[in-house]
């Protein structure tokens, strides 16, 4: 395979030449203890300090409220475990339905650990109701725990509104913002999110390190037990390269933003008139308005998402889709279930995410294989009633 | 990504006799939309009586639309008799294999080809007979006893998750794997208990208290994440002695199955990793639960 047209953004992403500029240091001769007693691990220090610094200052937060982890999913799993471990009588956890498999899972194994979980629902454009919310949660209520932004539609969720129902009620808010961080501008000390988790590799960074941000005095237990590392909450020697890579990430992030916001944004609605001009009975998944200005849901009917990604690899394009057959399981994807997309769609449902890596020659490009590919598979289904 | 054969890409990308065919002499549509997959399988005979035509249309992922396509090509020039010998199989092999997970798309394409042949053979009878041979064992899918008891003879399946690979049932609720299980034994008979890999034998005596944490670990790590699959749950009310009195949840206090579950999988496993003298009952309160299942 020659070319790679990259749409697969909200999956992982391109580790910037920058940032592995950054990284290499720290794989090779800078190879020092960040706790060591010597200027050799000291000078190691001072760039996860810094680091620190610069993921503050994309989060709009203090270095100190900046806990590193291995992963989004572990970001996670420590705010939902570490919350719940200081509010012990508090039995109940509120979520949604269209969460990712990194919360969605921690939060169904509580069931069988005696709490209850409310999923809250969303409608047929993805988004909530918060007046569910504000009926379920209760003094009993130890954390409510909601996406910023959907993996699948990039619907994008009232984080601020919801940190305002929880706030009021004394509830800690976590939101899962791995797909929000580095493209919705975020001032978190001015916020009413408690605690946030990102994941490195999705913008840019390699993969293996996260953050979980942690607002100061939010009660959260250890969740990784031994040396002093992270003020003692998340023990382990600092996985240094990855921590310099993310500071770097974050910091181009910072840079890029506004060319996500425009430049991206016009692309990915570039890509998705031309796909809806070509392919008859194709529909966008999610709500149009209020969605990441990367990602593009879009659904073929009566035809099948892994032919199409399938189809679209021949020509080096890489997305990803809903359907069924992609994970090996034999039901569509939760989401686009949760919003009722029906079956004939669901299985169908295509995702391409941008970034700030792809060019309107790309997606041109895109645009005119994808309605060849649509028809050629329409031949094939029996579902299409052809003259 | 799949790992597909360069003869699955091949008829992927260049499906051979794609269409419907007009005054078709059989036809056989299987699959449906909710299932993911859906094939349509028509073909002509010849004066000689044998089939010299056959065309198909599929929904489906690559591998479903591969099978489609190398099954039009291996049926040209067989007499129906000759055709109805083709098995699963004879489709994978044709196609240089299917990964695990997609062998219910070979059958699919096994079973259009037996409902067209049965379409055909059913012509100038009375009012052609359009229902599946057998009970349906998985309703989510559709899937008859004898479907399954096929697909377990012609492919030597001895479990149920192979089962569930092969033609799909078992895979969306799950409450009929007790029953899978069942008609894999009826198959297979005795190969089934000798393929069971049982653990070494624990000789020594456990306390109360540690029996009752290997209870407890035993149910959370082996029985409870199959009843999850089932939408439903298991929990230890009581030990006396050596009955271990539990209670359904969710789905599986209102299973009709439950009996059947209590017997061969939370006894049997309990039997396997704990202690074989212990008896399993059904705590009283367990019915009464209301329905938690969660809305999929």
């Amino acid at each position: 395979m020659n070319r790679v047209i990259y749409m697969d953004n909200n999956a992982t992403t391109k580790v910037d030449d920058a940032v592995i500029e950054e990284m290499m240091p720290y794989l090779g001769e800078l190879y020092g203890n960040p706790s060591s007693m010597h200027s050799f691990g000291g000078q190691v220090a001072k760039k996860v300090q810094q680091s620190r610094q610069r993921i503050a200052d994309l989060l709009g937060c203090d270095p100190d409220e900046i806990i590193f982890t291995s992963c989004g999913t572990e970001s996670d799993n420590a705010a939902i475990r570490g919350t719940l471990a200081t509010y012990p009588r508090r039995r109940k956890v509120i979520t949604s339905r269209v969460e990712h498999p990194a919360v969605l899972s921690p939060c169904r194994e509580l069931e069988h650990h005696g709490y209850q979980v409310y999923e809250l629902s969303v409608d047929k454009e993805g988004n909530l109701n918060l007046d569910e919310l504000a009926e379920v949660i209760d003094d009993n209520t130890a954390l409510v725990t909601i996406m910023y932004a959907n993996n699948e539609t990039g619907v994008i969720f009232p984080v601020e509104e919801i940190g305002a129902i929880c706030r009021a009620r004394g509830v800690p808010f976590h939101t899962d913002a791995v797909q929000a961080v580095g493209k919705i501008p975020l001032t978190l000390r001015r916020s009413n999110i408690d605690m946030l988790s990102l994941s490195g590799h999705k913008l840019h960074a390699p993969k293996g390190i996260g953050v979980l941000y942690v607002r100061r005095g939010t009660r959260l237990a250890p969740f990784l037990l031994g040396g002093h590392q992270e003020a003692g909450r998340r023990g382990g020697t600092e996985n240094v390269a990855g921590i310099a890579a993310l500071g770097k990430a974050c910091q181009l992030a910072a840079d890029s933003m506004d060319d996500e916001n425009t430049r991206v944004r016009s692309l990915r609605d570039r890509l998705e008139e031309k796909i809806l001009a070509v392919c008859p009975d194709s529909m966008v998944n999610g709500d149009r308005e209020n969605r990441l200005p990367n990602t593009l849901n879009v659904s073929f009917e009566f035809i099948e998402g892994e032919s199409i990604l399938m189809m679209l690899n021949q020509y080096g394009i890489c997305a990803s889709s809903g359907s069924a057959c992609t994970s090996g399981s034999l039901e569509p994807s939760h989401v686009m279930r949760a919003m009722g997309v029906p079956f004939t769609a669901a299985h169908g449902s295509v995702r391409f995410s941008l970034s700030r890596f792809n060019t309107e020659e790309e997606v041109d490009f895109v645009a005119q294989k994808i309605g060849p590919i649509i028809h050629r598979l329409r031949e094939l289904s029996p579902f299409v009633k052809t003259a | 990504m799949w790992d597909y054969t360069d003869d699955v890409m091949e008829h992927f990308f260049h499906p051979q006799n794609v269409g419907i065919l007009k005054d078709a002499d059989g036809t056989g549509e299987v699959g449906s939309l909710a299932c993911g997959d859906a094939l349509t399988f028509t073909f002509k005979l010849g004066k000689d009586g044998r089939i010299a035509e056959a065309m198909f249309k599929t929904f489906g992922c690559a591998s479903a639309i591969a099978s489609s396509s190398v099954l039009t090509e291996m049926v040209k020039g067989l007499t129906l008799e000759e055709a109805e010998k083709i098995t699963n199989q004879d489709i994978v092999k044709q196609l240089g294999g299917l990964p695990d997970q997609k062998m219910h798309c070979s059958v699919m394409g096994h079973e259009a080809l037996m409902a067209a042949i049965e379409n055909y053979r059913a012509k100038g009878r009375a009012a052609a007979p359009k229902s599946k041979k057998g009970r349906v064992v998985c309703t989510c899918f559709g899937v008859t006893d004898e479907e399954i008891k096929r697909v377990v003879h012609d492919n030597d399946l001895t479990s149920v998750e192979q089962v569930t690979n092969y033609c799909k049932a078992g895979g969306g609720c799950g409450g009929c794997k007790g029953q899978i299980e069942k008609l894999i034994a009826e198959v297979q008979g005795d190969r089934v208990k000798k393929l069971r890999i049982h653990p070494e034998p624990r000789p020594r005596k456990l306390t109360n208290i540690q029996k009752i944490a290997l209870i407890q670990d035993t149910m959370q790590e082996q029985i409870r994440p199959a009843m999850r699959i089932h939408g439903g749950d298991i929990e230890l009310i009581d030990v006396v002695d050596d009955r271990v009195i539990v209670a359904f949840r969710g789905m599986c206090a209102s299973c009709k199955l439950a009996d059947y579950t209590l017997k061969e999988v939370v006894e049997a496993r309990l039997r396997e990793y704990v202690s074989p003298d212990l008896v399993v009952e059904e705590g009283t309160d367990s019915r009464n639960q209301p329905h938690q299942h969660r809305e999929v």
